[in-house]
C-alpha cells in the first residue's frame, strides 16, 4: 500500500519518543539450560521422549542394515525417496532396492535424509533445504529416516545458529527444526501422532 | 469478523448453560495447567530465561523501527517481498492482489493475524476457496465457527461433535463411515487434506517470530500443516503483525524455550520452521514467491501509551488456560478474535472500548494470568487501565456510576459513614432474625441469586471498639 | 530501645468492620499477644478498592489520601486482609506518580504496612499461638494476598501451632473463588461457577472448616456453602489463631 510503510514507521518513531512500558530492563546474555548429561545421551533421551525412535550403529557401513531392519520391522517397502546430503552419498544400497532421488510425492511411504545438525537440549534434528535435501522429504512420507553422525550433535539451538552463520551461502530457504513425528492434540487434547506429516521419525545414529 | 463483544454478558450466560461446551472445557482445563507446571518445574533456569526474554522484547520494541527495516532489507535480499498494511482492510487487499482475480484454492496454516483481519471472509468474497489445514482450524471451519482459543482453536468441541461434523461433511470425498476414535478422526482429516495440499497454488501461514538478522519468518507447529502449506504451493504468503520481530536467531531461541512450555507444556514443538525468501535457484522444491504482509492495526499506537507491554505477548495462551473466567465460559463469549485475559486487553484496544466495554470488567483481577505469563505482562494492571478509560469516557453504566458516587460520598466522611453503616448493619441483623444469613435480599439479588448472604454480626467493629 | 512496644494501627477493613467485627477483635488480641500496642484510628472507612477497580481514579486518590493521613503516625499498619493491604502497599504508591507531596507519603505507608499473618511471622517473629481447636481445616489462598504480597506459608505456619488442628490442602487452593469485589454482583453467573468449583474442592478436601485471610472471599465461599446446604464452616484465620471461634461461623445461625 502506498504510504503505509512510511506511515507505520513514522507512527512507531513518534510512539517511541513518547515512551511507555517497562523499558528499564537491560538486555543481557541469555541463559542456556544446563544439560544433565553428555550431549549425545541427552539427545537420544529427548528424541525418544518426543516419540521418535533411534538405532545406534558403530560405523557408516552399518547404516543400510539398520535401515533394512527398520523397514522390515514396520513392514515397509524397500522403495525409498532419498536425499543426497551427507552422509547419504557414501552409503552402499542393496541393488534390488528402489531408490528415487527427488522431492517427495504425496504417496511416498519412506524417505531417507541426512541432517545439518542435531540439538541435544531438545532432541531435535535440524534440516536445511538445498539441492541435496528437498524439504518435502521431511513432511510428505509416512516414515522419515534420518542418518546422523554423533559428531553432528550440538548442545543448544544457538550452536546451530553459529554453524549456520559460518556456512557458505547464508540462510537456506527453509530451516526445519524437527522434534519427533507430526502430532496433534486438537481432538479433546489427546495426543495423536501422524497429523499431516510423518507418522514415525527414526534416527540412525552413527558413532563418532 | 463478526463482532459480538457487546453481547459478552449474554454470551457468557449462554456458554455457562451449554452442556457440550462445559464438557469440553472441563476436559481441557486441568491438562494445560498440569503440563505447563511440569514443564516449568523441569527447567531450573525458567525464571532467568523469562527475565532475559522480557528484556529482549523490551529492547526490540524500543527499537522497533530499526528492526523492522532490517527485517525488510533481509527479506528482500533473499528474494522475498515485504508489504506493509496499516489496517485489516489494507492487509486483505494486498493479499487479494497477490492471489489475483481468478478463483483459487488457498491453503492456510493457523494464523491469529489472519483471524484479526478476517482474511478468509475477504478472500471468499473474491471467489477463492480457503482451506484451513490445522486440524483444529479445519474442524471449526467445517462448523462455520471461529477459534475459541488462540492455540487450540477447537478446544470447545467434543469428540462426538467432531464425529458428527465429519459424518456430515466428508461423504462428498467418499468417506461415509462415521469415525469415532481420535486416531481415526485424525486419519480421515489427513486423507482429505492431503489432496488439497498437493493441489493448491497459494499457501498462507502466520508467523510466531520474524528474525531481523536473517529476514526469516518462523512458525512453531506440531502437525506439519504449516510446512506443507508453504513448501508445496507456488506462492507462500506470511501474515504477521509488526511486534513479532526479534533481533537475532539467538533471541528467538530464548523465546522458544518459553513458548512451548507455556503453551502446551512441550519443551519444543514438533516443528519449528524458518522460512527465508523463495526457493533458491538450485532448490528442488519450495515456493517460487515469498511475501510477508506486515500488519499494524493499532500496535504502533500501543507502543506509545501505557499498553506497550502488551506488545511483548507471544500468543502462548497460558493466560487463557489459567483464567478461571475463561475456564468457565470458553472463548466465544468474548465476542472477537482474542479471548481470555490477553483478549480482554487487546480487543478493546483494537475494536474500540465502547464496543467491548464489558471485557475489562469481566475479571476478578486475581492475577493468575500475570503469574504464568512467560513475558510477565501485567495483564490485571492493563485491565484496570482500561477501566480508568471507561470511567473517564463515561462508558460504564449510569447505575454503577451512581452507586459508586453514593458510596464514595460516605467513604470520604468517616463520621457519617460510621453512623450510616452502623445503623444499616443493625437493621440487617434484625432482618436476619438469628438465621445467620439471607437467602434473598432486595437490592442484593446479584449476590443472593447464587449464594446466601452472611448476616452481619450486629454492631460494627468501630461501634464496639469505641465502647471498649 | 528494642524493648519498647511496637506502635501498631489496625486497619480494620470495611467488610470486617461491618460484617464480622470478631475478626477485628481477634486481630487485636493476636497483635497484643505479640507485644504490640494497638490503636484503631477512628477516621478509617475503606481502602478504596471499589472505586479503584471500577476505574474511578480520582475518588480512589481522595480515599487514599485520607487513609495515608489517618495512619501517618504509627510504626506499623496492619490489616486482616491481603486484598486491602495489597491496595495500600502495591497500589497507593502508583496513584501519585508525579506528586512530590503524596507520592513519598504513599511510599512511606507502603513501607510500614503489613497483612496480619505476615506481620506476625515476619515482624513479630515466631510468636507463641498457644491455642487449640480440635478440627480439620483447609486453607483458601486469596488472590491478592498470594500474588501481590506473597502470603502462602505465613498463615499455614501459624495454623500449624494450633493444637489439634489438622490442615489438609484442597485442590486448586490458589484459584480465585469468584468474589472479585463488584465482579460477583456484576457477573453473578460467572462468579457462581467459580465459587461452585471452589466449594467442590473444599468439600472434596474432607475438611470440616475452611479458613482464609480475606473476609470478601469467606463471605462468598460460606454463602455458597450454605446455599448448597453444606456443613463446612468458614472462619477467618485470625479467629482461629486467637482462639475466638466460639461464635457461629460466618453465615451460620446462632446455635447451628
Ligand atoms: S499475554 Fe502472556 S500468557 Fe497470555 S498469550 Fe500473551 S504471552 Fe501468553
Amino acid at each position: 500500500m502506498s504510504g503505509a510503510r512510511e506511515e507505520i514507521l513514522g507512527r512507531i518513531r513518534t510512539a517511541l519518543l513518547a515512551g511507555g512500558g517497562d523499558a528499564g530492563l537491560a538486555r543481557k546474555e541469555a541463559v542456556r539450560p544446563a544439560l544433565q548429561q553428555d550431549p549425545v545421551t541427552n539427545f537420544v533421551d529427548k528424541l525418544k521422549a518426543a516419540s521418535a525412535s533411534v538405532t545406534r550403529v558403530p560405523d557408516l557401513p552399518d547404516v543400510v542394515e539398520a535401515i533394512a531392519d527398520y523397514l522390515q520391522h514396520h513392514h515397509l517397502p524397500t522403495a525409498l525417496v532419498i536425499g543426497n546430503d551427507p552422509p547419504l552419498p557414501e552409503l552402499a544400497w542393496p541393488a534390488d532396492w528402489e531408490l528415487a532421488r527427488r522431492p517427495a510425492a504425496g504417496d511416498d511411504h519412506v524417505s531417507v535424509t541426512g541432517a545439518f545438525a542435531a540439538i541435544a537440549e531438545t532432541g531435535s534434528l535440524v534440516m536445511l533445504s538445498g539441492p541435496g535435501h528437498p524439504t518435502s522429504l521431511n513432511f510428505l512420507p509416512d516414515d522419515h529416516i534420518v542418518v546422523l553422525r554423533a559428531s553432528q550433535v550440538v548442545a543448544h539451538m544457538e550452536d546451530v545458529w553459529a554453524l549456520l552463520r559460518a556456512r557458505d551461502g547464508g540462510m537456506p530457504r527453509t530451516v526445519n527444526i524437527i522434534t519427533g513425528p507430526s502430532r496433534t492434540a486438537d481432538v479433546e487434547q489427546t495426543i495423536q501422532l501422524g497429523a499431516h506429516g510423518p507418522r514415525r521419525l527414526h534416527v540412525v545414529l552413527v558413532a563418532g | 469478523m463478526a463482532l459480538t463483544a457487546r453481547e459478552f454478558k449474554h454470551q457468557a450466560e449462554v456458554a455457562l448453560h451449554d452442556v457440550n461446551l462445559q464438557r469440553a472445557l472441563a476436559k481441557a482445563k486441568g491438562g494445560f495447567v498440569a503440563k505447563r507446571r511440569a514443564a516449568v518445574a523441569a527447567l531450573p533456569e525458567f525464571e532467568e530465561i523469562r527475565t532475559a526474554a522480557r528484556a529482549i522484547k523490551n529492547h526490540t520494541l524500543a527499537n522497533l523501527d530499526a528492526y523492522l527495516e532490517q527485517f525488510e532489507r533481509k527479506v528482500e535480499e533473499s528474494g522475498g517481498k515485504v508489504h506493509w498494511a496499516r489496517t485489516p482492510e489494507e492487509a486483505c487487499e494486498t493479499i487479494q492482489g497477490l492471489i489475483g482475480s481468478e478463483p483459487r484454492q488457498v491453503l492456510k496454516g493457523k494464523s491469529m493475524v489472519s483471524e484479526e483481519i478476517d482474511l478468509n471472509h475477504a478472500l471468499e468474497q473474491h471467489g477463492h476457496t480457503m482451506v484451513e489445514t490445522d486440524l483444529g482450524e479445519y474442524i471449526i471451519q467445517l462448523a462455520h465457527e471461529r477459534p475459541s482459543h488462540i492455540i487450540a482453536p477447537a478446544v470447545h468441541k467434543t469428540r462426538e461433535q467432531i464425529t458428527d461434523l465429519f459424518h456430515t461433511e466428508h461423504p462428498k470425498y467418499g468417506l461415509t463411515q462415521p469415525v469415532t476414535e481420535v486416531g481415526a478422526i485424525v486419519d480421515e482429516a489427513r486423507q482429505v487434506l492431503r489432496t488439497k495440499f498437493l493441489n493448491s497454488e497459494f499457501g498462507i501461514t502466520g508467523a510466531n517470530f520474524l528474525i531481523a538478522e536473517t529476514g526469516s519468518t518462523v512458525i512453531v507447529t506440531n502437525e506439519g500443516n504449516g510446512d506443507l502449506s508453504q513448501i508445496l504451493p507456488r506462492v507462500h504468503i506470511v501474515t504477521a503483525s509488526i511486534e513479532k520481530v526479534v533481533p537475532t536467531l539467538d533471541d528467538m531461541s530464548t523465546l522458544l524455550r518459553l513458548l512451548g512450555r507455556s503453551a502446551t507444556g512441550q519443551e519444543i514443538t514438533s516443528y519449528t520452521t524458518l522460512s527465508t525468501g523463495p526457493r533458491r535457484a538450485d532448490d528442488r522444491d519450495g515456493p517460487e514467491e515469498f511475501h510477508v504482509v506486515l500488519l499494524d492495526n493499532g500496535r504502533s499506537t500501543m507502543l506509545g501509551n501505557e499498553f506497550r507491554d502488551m506488545l511483548r505477548c507471544i500468543r502462548c495462551g497460558a493466560c487463557l488456560n489459567h483464567c478461571p473466567v475463561y475456564g468457565a465460559i470458553g472463548g466465544h463469549a468474548y465476542g472477537w478474535v482474542y479471548p481470555g485475559p490477553m483478549g480482554s486487553v487487546l480487543t478493546p484496544l483494537m475494536i474500540g472500548l465502547e464496543n467491548a466495554a464489558d471485557l475489562p470488567h469481566a475479571c476478578t483481577l486475581n492475577g493468575r494470568c500475570q503469574e504464568v505469563c512467560p513475558m510477565s505482562i501485567p495483564l490485571p494492571d492493563m485491565l484496570r487501565a482500561l477501566r480508568f478509560k471507561e470511567h473517564e469516557r463515561r462508558i460504564t453504566s449510569a447505575r454503577s456510576r451512581g452507586a459508586l458516587r453514593a458510596w464514595a460520598y460516605l467513604a470520604r466522611r468517616p463520621r457519617l459513614y460510621q453512623a450510616v453503616t452502623g445503623l444499616a448493619m443493625r437493621v440487617l441483623r434484625q432482618l436476619a432474625r438469628g438465621r445467620g444469613r439471607f437467602r434473598s435480599l432486595p437490592l442484593a439479588a446479584g449476590w443472593t441469586g447464587s449464594r446466601d448472604l452472611p448476616a452481619p454480626q450486629g454492631k460494627t467493629f468501630q461501634a464496639q471498639w469505641r465502647r471498649r | 530501645m528494642s524493648e519498647e512496644k511496637k506502635n501498631v494501627a489496625l486497619f480494620v477493613t470495611c467488610l470486617v468492620d461491618l460484617f464480622r467485627p470478631n475478626v477485628g477483635f481477634a486481630a487485636v488480641r493476636l497483635l497484643e499477644k505479640a507485644g504490640c500496642r494497638v490503636s484503631v484510628p477512628a477516621a478509617q472507612t475503606c481502602c478504596g478498592q471499589p472505586a479503584y477497580n471500577s476505574g474511578d481514579r480520582k475518588t480512589t486518590a481522595d480515599i487514599a489520601r485520607q487513609v495515608i493521613r489517618t495512619f501517618a503516625d504509627y510504626d506499623y499498619v496492619v490489616a486482616p486482609s491481603g486484598s486491602c493491604l495489597g491496595m495500600l502497599k502495591e497500589h497507593y504508591p502508583r496513584l501519585f506518580p508525579d506528586d512530590s507531596a503524596w507520592g513519598p507519603r504513599a511510599a512511606d505507608l507502603a513501607e510500614r504496612c503489613y497483612e496480619l499473618t505476615s506481620f506476625l511471622v515476619e515482624v513479630c517473629g515466631c510468636m507463641d499461638i498457644a491455642t487449640s481447636l480440635p478440627a480439620s481445616a483447609t486453607y483458601h489462598d486469596s488472590c491478592s494476598g498470594l500474588r501481590e504480597l506473597g502470603i502462602k506459608q505465613q498463615p499455614r505456619s501459624l495454623l500449624g501451632q494450633v493444637e489439634g488442628l489438622q490442615l489438609s490442602e484442597m485442590e486448586d487452593t490458589e484459584v480465585c473463588c469468584g468474589f472479585g469485589g463488584t465482579f460477583c454482583v456484576k457477573y453473578p453467573q460467572i462468579s457462581e461457577r467459580m465459587v461452585s468449583d471452589k466449594v467442590d474442592n473444599i468439600i472434596a478436601s474432607g475438611a470440616d472448616m475452611v479458613l482464609g485471610g480475606d473476609l470478601g472471599c469467606l463471605l462468598n465461599i460460606s454463602g455458597r456453602l450454605k446455599r448448597q446446604g453444606s456443613k463446612v464452616r468458614a472462619y477467618h484465620v485470625a479467629e482461629v489463631l486467637a482462639g475466638m471461634t466460639d461464635l457461629p461461623a460466618i453465615g451460620e445461625a446462632d446455635g447451628e
